[in-house]
């Protein structure tokens, strides 16, 4: 074993080596991954519509349709016709008859573990948030989470007043949250024991929200009427 | 197009969801490097640095993605991006302090696959941060990681002089300590908010 | 002279002697994660062992194309690549499996047990072999995050996979659903693991001694 031939160590590979593995390498790759997001994205988009249309019309009872407006303070609300990317976007519900049921928002605010994301109808004939729905919620499983389940806490969003002030720059109450079981005004919200952080974070974003979305709507109604 | 204040950002990061206790990333360096306080607490500066530079970096590169649509190569640039990074970082320790090279060792280059990093371009990225709320959000998940990471050790310096039955030895030991603090730290939720 | 393994010996040893989590302990990160359900892990799992797999078979069959130089970077790539893959192929397969994991599959790419393979075995070894490999490490490790979801889903809610298994009135184990559960969890698995090494190992110890002093 003691006089086996040194083998001569091998060559140091060419800088032309390493540049043909990473470039074939890095083709190929490109290659596969646009090819799978060509073909995929089609099908996200279709699912990710779905599931919007779907959330629109559970906070919008009655609703059967919907159109896409995006907001700007200038020109009110407008149709939207590209992808709304970076826009402010409501969500215009009709009904079979054509008639306006009511406007579905998306909002957003800091719950107890992290963000929660809502998606809440409006109606301008009650002047009242009709529905609302979760969108994302990190909530404590089997606690905060009783926001999306709980049937008392759901019975607060079938009829939350959010009537403006005289002047309709403003709400005339605010969406204040209150403990379980004390709620006696119609813009309040009760909470969930044992929830508590949850319950009113979801308070506090639909008030946040309404106070700026509400008084707008309701300048711009006319934006909305009927569809051709 | 998010509201959240800077300070909401920062306590969220490091105490509410810390990285290493709430969302598990950065386990590997968490629980190879937390022996001794020391390394402990470098490894956490080291991780900070590079989760600094690599979140403006992500920011930047997102950007660019949307100006050209190529949503699709976000991960692929992340990574080079956070392996470069990592690559200048260990050069430079190299460089101004060749003990605390020699004993951060193999953890170094190891960063680069510390889901921590990757995982904070990508939370920020998909959160939609401006780029002063990345900052603070990437001092926040480097502080929340160097927190958890010196407390570890603590501990675990502790333990090496305890009897402990045979079969917890090593990892399942860690992890249970790990579990613990991970309970503890829950009680900062709701904070900030 | 070590015995020459067969193919079916390389996926086994993934299974048992080898499993990444429980063993090697080696990607972890997701592990504890998205491991809260059971349908979350083993979704989880698979699309790691995809990975696992598709870039084992890629890594091997370049393996005399790649000069040492370069190979961690062109790894980092390929994996990246089929992680991407996976990504759109779950968002468009599943909206709502999608938003259960996150981000974390993404973080499949930094998983050290998918460059550890690639490193250590499919660099080195044949396209068949390298196949092998990857489908026993990865099915060993979709079988250990199911272990892990599993435990947690059961406890910490009362269901599998959705189905609810209790009575109303088993109180559900919150702590398990949350991140320490996961640790719990999985030291809880190890010390099993552990045990049963430690026991198997004392018996092969009693048994090399009784033959020795029968040879005695």
């Amino acid at each position: 074993m003691s006089h086996s031939e040194l083998a001569s160590p091998p060559a140091p590979p060419s800088i032309w080596h390493m540049y043909r593995a990473m470039v074939g390498v890095g083709v190929f790759c490109g290659l596969l991954i646009v090819t799978v997001f060509q073909v995929t994205l089609p099908v996200i988009e279709r699912n990710k519509a779905e599931a919007l249309q779907e959330a629109i019309f559970h906070v919008l009872p009655n609703a059967s349709t919907s159109t896409t407006y995006y907001f700007g303070e200038a020109d009110g609300f407008k149709l939207l016709e590209g992808d709304g990317v970076g826009e402010q976007l409501v969500y215009a519900g009709y009904d079979d008859a054509q008639q306006l049921v009511g406007l579905a928002v998306e909002a957003q605010g800091m719950g107890y573990q992290d963000v929660i994301a809502v998606i809440y109808g409006y109606s301008f004939t009650e002047q009242a948030i009709i529905g609302i729905q979760v969108l994302e919620s990190k909530e404590t499983p089997g606690l905060g989470d009783k926001i999306e389940t709980d049937p008392d806490f759901l019975e607060n969003f079938k009829s939350l007043d959010v009537s403006v002030r005289g002047d309709g720059s403003a709400l005339a109450n605010s969406v204040v949250p209150v403990k379980h079981g004390e709620k006696t005004k119609p813009w309040e919200v009760d909470g969930i024991t044992g929830a508590t952080i949850s319950s009113v974070a979801i308070a506090n974003l639909l008030d946040r929200s309404a106070q700026y979305w509400v008084p707008r709507i309701r300048r711009n109604l006319r934006d909305f009427q009927g569809k051709e | 197009m998010v509201d959240d204040s800077l300070w909401t950002i920062f306590i969220n990061a490091s105490l509410v969801n810390n990285f290493v206790l709430a969302y598990f990333l950065g386990i590997c360096p968490f629980l190879g490097v937390s022996s001794k306080l020391e390394t402990a607490s470098r490894m956490g500066g080291a991780v900070t640095f590079v989760m600094l530079v690599s979140s403006i970096c992500a920011f930047g590169i997102q950007a660019l993605l949307v100006a050209i649509d190529a949503p699709y190569l976000k991960l692929i640039a992340f990574i080079a991006v956070i392996a470069s990074t990592v690559q200048l970082v260990e050069m430079f320790i190299k460089k101004v302090s060749p003990a605390l090279f020699r004993s951060l060792g193999i953890f170094l280059p190891l960063i680069t696959t510390n889901c921590a990093i990757l995982g904070l371009a990508l939370f920020q990225t998909n959160k939609g941060y401006s780029f002063v709320q990345c900052i603070v959000y990437a001092l926040g998940a480097g502080a929340g990681f160097t927190l958890a990471l010196v407390l570890m050790a603590g501990l675990r310096e502790k333990l090496e002089l305890a009897e402990v039955p045979d079969v917890t030895k090593g990892t399942a030991m860690a992890l249970m300590i790990a579990g613990l603090l991970s309970v503890t730290f829950m009680g900062f939720g709701g904070l900030g908010g | 002279m070590a015995p020459s393994k067969s193919s079916t010996d390389e996926f086994i040893k993934g299974l048992w002697n080898e499993n990444p989590v429980f063993v090697q302990v080696l990607g972890m990160c997701p592990v504890l994660a998205v491991s809260n359900t059971a349908m979350n892990a083993l979704a989880m799992g698979l699309a790691t062992a995809f990975v696992l797999i598709m870039s084992n078979i890629v890594v091997s069959s370049l393996r005399s194309f790649i000069p040492k130089q370069v190979r961690i970077a062109t790894y980092i790539l390929i994996i990246a690549t089929f992680v991407t893959v996976v990504d759109y192929v779950i968002q468009a397969v599943s909206l709502d499996l999608y938003k259960a994991l996150g981000a974390f599959i993404s973080l499949i790419v930094v998983n050290c047990l998918i460059l550890g393979r690639a490193e250590a075995f499919a660099s080195k070894n044949t396209v068949a072999r390298s196949t092998m490999d990857g489908l026993g490490m990865g099915v060993g490790f979709a079988f250990a995050l199911f272990c892990l979801g599993a435990v947690r889903e059961i406890l910490g809610n009362g269901s599998l996979f959705g189905a609810p298994l209790f009575h109303d009135s088993f109180q559900n184990w919150v702590v398990m659903i949350l991140p320490s559960g996961g640790f719990f969890t999985l030291a809880g698995w190890l010390l099993l693991f552990n045990w049963l090494k430690q026991r198997k190992a004392k018996k092969e110890a009693t048994a090399t001694l009784g033959l020795r002093k029968e040879v005695a």
